[in-house]
């Protein structure tokens, strides 16, 4: 193909090899040829409207764009000519006569586009005389600040919405000097991808509102890091003052988030701040919480542990949260079985753990590959919310013709054409069950289904395609028959050539896995609970938020002798029923590693101090260690641990079997089904305490109970009403939401949000009440 | 989610109106149906009294199928949609450059008299507003106006007081 | 030698009716062509031996766009007429629609044919609802008779044909902002290339033509396009359509060769009214610049002569002013055009329009300022070539061609505040 050939161009005078038909713009960026422009952004479709990147090419009379400019052989281009320096003036002076150049007050100072260009380009005095314009502002949520005034109309955030996110929330209203960019009406944007704006935005129209009027950007110190909350592992960059987190924007990398960042990266810093962190050491003495210093606390957990050790080592469980380092999870691990015990888990939202256990839950593939598939099947996966970015990748497969398909039990509103069958989580297995029928995978479960037209279809084009790919989501991973649907995935994947993966729920659940934080012979998450264990050792978790079964967490570990938690938060559960609370380091205030979703081990640096007496997770399990007198505790920096797990496990995690479907359904329910997500912002403990995105719509909506309409006509119930739900001994009080995305018998009903912890699986029967 | 997006397609409007927006999809290729967006605010805001609400654009977004930001931008940028209240007759007058050497200004003048009201005003009883319009190809009959779909010209004050005096 | 072309039934009582449209030839040559399957090749020949150029603006020979577009290229292609007739100064348009709308009908179809269109549109500008029903209804009588819709005449060639009403924008003018239009969004311009003969309506290869241009085609083909050629002058072929308005007795739409003196179009036009003396003429509607009335006496209408003398003859709309008239009124009411009707997505356009008009509104209003001139001067020039379409251009020559001939004006109203010609103050 002529685009592959390779050309010649001349730029001032230099020539340049290329590629036929690239961008004059990326060919000069690429030689280091400065071309001052707005509009043009290389993950944005071309505008060409600003007109600062103005060129001369020979034989065209008039300055043409250069980001809308394909190179040919031979074009002879001037960037420096009379010609463009008069266009260059020109624009940046129109640019300017109608913005406030209120520099000082505004929080793009600094690391403004426009300012910058400005510098280079611009003229010092301003012949202008008339009034400038003003444009009123409309509120557009909590996470971004307007200043409309400032805007240059180079629409990067409109294309965003529209190209990127996938939701066209803003636009260009008005026409002429009258157009505005924003909503037109007050209106908050809602896209999980919203804060992008505010990095596209090249001049202070769009700042992060959390951050508004914090700091200005040169008192910052940048520090790069790696996102804790989704496995995708973000690249970010944490900008400190003071040794304190100011702000988070995505550091890029192409094979990872590209530029990108999810809200919830982006604004969780905030949790850090909460005043719920836990600053000082705490021993319950006589059902009272008292400070007490490092060392008499962690003798005290030591010499509980040890005791507990010394009669029955099983009688110790150790949960550890997926979003702590790798570094923090290993040395958890060498306490427990320092300790003689070998219950350690990180899957604290499983509840079937018949499955194989030794399986790697990861991508089985690349993040970037995600965007070559050309058909997907995603069971139980609210992809968007809960792998914002992985739900980017599939967009763009979709854009370019992917075929994603989607067993789930509820109705997502998703950025891209999608076939979705909807059903209660029992039918959930059903409907998989069938489609391995008829993509002729046998099994006993496949044998009296019923196999429709609409499952045919899905396995034709699992069958068809050239790369298609299975994954196994959150909402699959929580459900009571998580071995049956890996079994019957690995079927399909098998009978149609279908690669099969796990989407990893957090940060650093592959970590954990690669370096198994996983019970070889002793209980699991869930059995851990279910036969209380005298002593607990909690690595980050919050037992009523962490885990599957709130009120069976609660309860086991009420019962415990000594529950010693390790935490960078008290929470409420804490507070009631541990025995010492050891403050950790929160975010950007520790060093470690992540293993993300593609398996890829990504090693960041603390960019804060430690607030109040907090220290390290690894340097307290460190000290711990020692005080319990185990072998192997002497480490002396983070790095030290991550070499020797990395030489330990360091490979490419092995391509996951997800092992047989064995076992009854034990999904089925007589009365109403309990969908128990947990919402994008209550994933984790950091995020929960993130003040601005518990105050966007998607969260304070998160908090509702919902049911599709004819289970509230059958109940009696309409939107608004109050309700309790009532699961097994557990009763929470929610608002009602009619929401016809929800499947027919079941309630849709939030696990991790304030009222939760009272409440069982995040899959069971449950009953509703008026109230 | 707003009540707009679980409304069912068919309680949208009043089976006439969708059955004229239908016709005007039915012009354009499948999945080409945004190109009725212009004529479907047409056809709502004449029924809307001769200018358009957030409710009724948001409307037309839900009948189309598009994000409300769509039409918002559509609406917006063409200066045949109203966003205020109207006379039942809108009366368009052209100033631009044919029109303003042949004395629009006097017609100007002359309504603004009669009528009590300036551009962009309505009267108290409903009956006229005025609008400036720019050229309206129609240089050849100048001073002119544009009253609902019919066009008026070589205006004087004596000819523009019969005219108004006829409509309603 | 007047009304060859488009005004030729002028005489008829009822010439937009489908019968008195057929009793003088029309759909003639549509159906030879559908029926003897006429090479679409053999038609660009004759459009291009035609000399005819478009009658939108820019005067691209017509020929030799439809021959840009890939026949055999899979996929539809699209056929699109411009009646959105914004050009203040500029109403020929509205006559084809009204008085001849079966030719526009005809040559639609043969222009569909020819680049293989399965739908045409035509973009009739919003205000003009009287004659869009008369279109609408020319449309309806050539269905009913067969030739529109499936296999025309039996010929295997099915074209659609629908108007699309514009919304009121004098930008969808341009040619892809009104792609933009039909396509339900803002008519915002796009940037060029690519063109739309590769990326037109819905991404597909389109030919966009102005209604005056379209509705010539029939009579071209039919009569012969050496016959159209020689009505006109060396490249300016055939007859045109000229609007003249202003400070004439008898203001109007007159068919003339190309070619033909400015002064006999005045004549026609009945002369100044009421015994003024002309001052200045805006050649080709209100982007183009102005010429002095005695300059433009001697000058012919065709594209060349008023290129020479500095000016465009654009859509032949022709706005005579007489002695009384203040040009920096006119530049003020001009620049409020421009400034209102940007569309405002490129920079120069969006920030410089408005500029240039308060500057001009400034010194029409006794606030100009010695330097005022230059900056005029120096603004437009800054404008000029440097945006994505051409309506910043547009707004730009007047503005050079009013300080060229009018300087001295803008000067008065600087020095004294007030207007040097009597009537406006
Ligand atoms: C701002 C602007 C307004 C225009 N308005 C019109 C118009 O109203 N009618 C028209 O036919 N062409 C108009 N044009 C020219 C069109 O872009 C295009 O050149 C023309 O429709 C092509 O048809 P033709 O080749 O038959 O002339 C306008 C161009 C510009 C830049
Ligand atoms: S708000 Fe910022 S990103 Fe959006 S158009 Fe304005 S300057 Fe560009
Ligand atoms: S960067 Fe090229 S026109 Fe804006």
């Amino acid at each position: 193909m002529s685009e592959e050939k390779t050309i010649t161009i001349e730029v001032d005078g230099q020539p340049l090899e290329t590629k036929a038909g690239a961008l004059l713009i990326d060919v000069t960026d690429a030689a280091g040829i400065d071309i001052p422009r707005f509009c043009y952004h290389k993950k944005l479709s071309i505008a060409a409207s600003c007109r600062m990147c103005l060129v001369e090419v020979a034989k065209v009379p008039k300055p043409i764009p250069a980001c809308a400019t394909q190179v040919m052989d031979g074009m002879v281009v001037q960037t420096r000519s009379p010609m463009v320096l008069a266009a260059q003036k020109a624009t940046m002076e129109f640019l300017l006569i109608n913005h406030p150049l209120d520099c000082p007050v505004c929080d793009q100072g600094g690391e403004c586009e426009l300012q910058d260009v400005a510098m280079g380009y611009g003229s010092d005095v301003t012949r202008f005389i008339e009034t400038k314009r003003v444009v009123p502002e409309n509120d557009i949520g909590p996470l971004i600040a307007t200043d409309m005034t400032r805007c240059i109309h180079c629409t990067r955030c409109v294309r965003f919405g529209d190209e990127v996110a996938g939701m066209r929330e803003m636009g260009a209203t008005g026409r002429g000097e009258h157009m505005t960019i924003g909503t037109y009406v007050a209106h908050n944007l809602n896209s999980e991808l919203s804060g992008n704006v505010i990095d596209l935005c090249p001049v202070g129209a769009l700042t992060s509102k959390p951050f508004q009027y914090r700091a200005r950007a040169w008192e910052l110190t940048r520090h790069t890091g790696v996102a804790p909350h989704d496995s995708v592992g973000s690249n970010i960059q944490i900008h400190t003052r003071r040794g304190e987190v100011m702000r988070v924007h995505p550091h890029s990398n192409d094979a990872i988030n590209e530029i990108w960042l999810s809200d919830r990266d982006r604004f969780s810093y905030e949790g850090v701040k909460s005043e719920e962190r836990l600053t000082q050491p705490l021993i319950k003495k006589d059902g009272e919480w008292t400070e007490a210093s490092w060392e008499e606390a962690l003798e005290a957990a030591a010499s509980g542990l040890k005791k507990i050790a010394s009669t029955d080592a099983d009688q110790i469980g150790t949960l550890v949260s997926p979003t702590a380092t790798l570094e923090e999870i290993a040395l958890a691990r060498k306490i427990t079985e320092g300790l003689g015990s070998s219950n350690i888990d990180y899957r604290l939202r499983q509840e079937d753990f018949r499955g194989n256990s030794s399986a790697v839950p990861w991508l089985g593939q690349s993040i970037g590959s995600l965007e070559n598939i050309d058909s997907a099947l995603l069971i139980g996966s609210n992809i968007r919310k809960d792998q914002p970015l992985l739900a980017h990748r599939l967009r763009k497969a979709a854009l370019k013709g992917a075929k994603i398909q989607l067993i789930n039990p509820l109705h997502l509103d998703l950025h891209f054409d999608a076939a979705q069958m909807v059903s209660d989580p029992a039918g959930m297995v059903h409907n998989l069950a069938a489609i391995a029928e008829a993509a002729g995978g046998s099994h006993h479960l496949t044998e009296q289904i019923e196999v429709t037209d609409e499952h045919k279809a899905i396995a034709e084009e699992l069958k068809r395609s050239e790369s298609a790919v299975i994954l196994l989501g959150n909402l699959a991973q929580s459900h009571p028959d998580y071995t049956i649907l890996c079994g019957l995935a690995a079927l399909i994947a098998k009978a149609t050539e279908a690669s099969v993966g796990v989407i990893p729920m957090a940060a650093n659940s592959v970590g954990a896995a690669v370096i198994g934080a996983i019970p070889d012979h002793g209980l699991n998450a869930h059995s851990m609970l279910e036969n209380p264990r005298k002593g607990y050792l909690l690595l980050g978790v919050e037992p009523g938020r962490d885990t599957n079964n709130p009120a069976l967490a609660r309860s086991a570990i009420s019962s415990a002798e000594l529950v010693v938690a390790v935490t960078a938060y008290r929470s409420l559960c804490l507070e009631e029923a541990a025995s010492i609370m050891l403050p950790m380091s929160g975010f950007g205030e520790t060093s470690g590693s992540f293993v993300n979703a593609e398996g890829r081990w990504q090693h960041f640096s603390g960019a804060a101090a430690p607030l109040g007496e907090s220290r390290p997770g690894w340097k307290i399990l460190r000290v711990l260690g020692n005080l319990l007198d185990l072998d192997g505790f002497d480490y002396s920096s983070s790095e030290e641990i991550r070499d020797e797990l990395r030489d330990a496990h360091g490979a490419e995690p092995k391509v996951t079997s997800l092992g047989a479907a064995k076992g009854k359904i034990r999904s089925a329910v007589t009365g109403l089904a309990r969908i128990g997500e947990t919402p994008i912002y209550a994933a984790d403990a950091l995020v929960r305490r993130a003040t601005s995105l518990q105050k966007t719509a998607e969260a304070r909506e998160a908090t509702a109970a919902r049911v599709n309409p004819s289970v509230a006509a059958d109940a009696g119930l309409s939107d608004g009403d109050k309700v309790a739900v009532v699961q097994g001994e557990g009763r929470a009080e929610m608002v009602l939401r009619i929401d016809p995305h929800i499947p027919d018998g079941c309630v849709w009903v939030p696990a991790a949000v304030p009222g939760s912890e009272s409440l069982g699986d995040q899959f069971g029967e449950l009953s509703l009440e008026k109230v | 989610m707003s009540a707009l997006e679980t409304k069912n397609r068919n309680e949208l409007f009043t089976p006439e109106i969708r059955a004229e927006i239908d016709h005007e999809i039915a012009k354009y290729p499948e999945a080409e149906s945004q190109s009725a967006a212009m004529a479907a605010l047409r056809i709502v805001q004449d029924a809307n009294g001769g200018w358009l609400t957030q409710e009724r654009m948001d409307e037309v977004a839900a009948y189309l199928d598009l994000p409300p930001i769509a039409i918002y931008e559509v609406a917006t940028f063409y200066s045949m949609y109203e966003h205020k209240p109207v006379g039942r007759n809108k009366l368009c007058v052209c100033t631009n450059i044919s029109c303003m050497i042949n004395n629009s200004d006097q017609i100007v003048e002359h309504l603004n008299n009669r009528l009590g009201i300036k551009f962009g005003e309505v009267t108290e009883d409903g009956r006229f507003s005025l609008k400036e319009v720019e050229c309206l190809g129609a240089c050849g009959g100048a001073p002119m106006m544009q009253v609902g779909r019919k066009y008026y010209e070589n205006l004087t004050p004596e000819r523009l007081d019969s005219i108004l005096d006829e409509l309603e | 030698m007047a009304n060859e072309v488009i005004f030729k039934n002028r005489d008829l009582d009822r010439l937009w009716d489908i019968e008195q449209y057929r009793s003088r030839g029309g759909y003639e040559i549509l159906t030879r062509i559908l029926t003897e399957k006429t090479p679409p090749a053999e038609i660009i020949d004759g459009m291009k031996t035609s000399g005819l150029r478009g009658r939108g603006g820019a005067g691209f020979p017509t020929g030799l766009k439809w021959s840009f577009i890939n026949r055999s290229a899979p996929g539809d292609k699209y056929l699109v007429c411009n009646s959105d007739e914004g050009e203040p100064g500029t109403f020929k348009d509205r006559d084809i629609l009204r008085y001849n709308p079966h030719a526009l009908v005809e040559g639609m179809l043969i222009a569909s044919y020819v680049i293989d269109a399965h739908r045409a549109y035509n973009y009739i500008r919003g205000e003009f609802w009287e004659p869009y029903e008369r279109f609408q209804n020319a449309i309806d009588q050539a269905r009913a008779a067969g030739f529109v819709g499936n296999n025309i005449l039996g010929s295997g060639f099915d074209c659609e044909l629908n108007v699309h009403l514009g919304g009121g924008a004098y930008v969808c003018g341009e040619e892809t902002a009104l792609l933009e239009s039909i396509e339900g969004k803002k008519g915002q311009p796009r940037y060029k290339p690519p063109f739309p003969a590769h990326v037109g309506l819905y991404g597909r290869p389109t030919v966009i033509n102005n209604t005056e241009t379209l509705a010539s085609v029939p009579t071209i083909l039919r009569e012969g396009a050496e016959q159209f050629r020689d009505i006109g002058v060396e490249n300016s072929g055939g007859s045109k359509l000229f609007s003249i308005s202003g400070h004439v007795k008898n203001p109007g739409v007159f068919e003339l060769p190309m070619g033909t003196p400015f002064s006999e179009l005045f004549e026609l036009a009945g002369g100044m009214r009421d015994g003024s003396k002309i001052k200045a003429v805006i050649p080709g509607g209100s982007s183009s610049p102005v010429i002095p009335g005695e300059i433009m006496m001697d000058l012919t209408m065709d594209y060349d002569a008023i290129a020479k003398a500095g000016s465009m003859l654009g859509s032949g709309a022709v706005i005579v002013m007489d002695e009384s008239t203040c040009m920096v009124k006119v530049l003020d009411r001009m620049g409020y055009f421009y400034y209102e009707e940007s569309c405002g997505q490129c920079t120069p356009c969006r920030e410089g329009t408005g500029w240039l008009y308060r500057i001009v509104h400034r010194i029409e209003n006794g606030q100009g300022r010695p330097e005022d001139i230059d900056l005029l001067m120096d603004v437009q020039n800054r404008i000029r070539g440097k945006t994505i379409c051409a309506l910043g251009d547009a707004a730009a020559m007047p503005v050079a061609g009013m300080l060229r001939y009018y300087q001295d004006e803008f000067q008065y109203h600087i020095d004294h505040k007030k207007c040097k010609v009597g009537a406006g103050a």
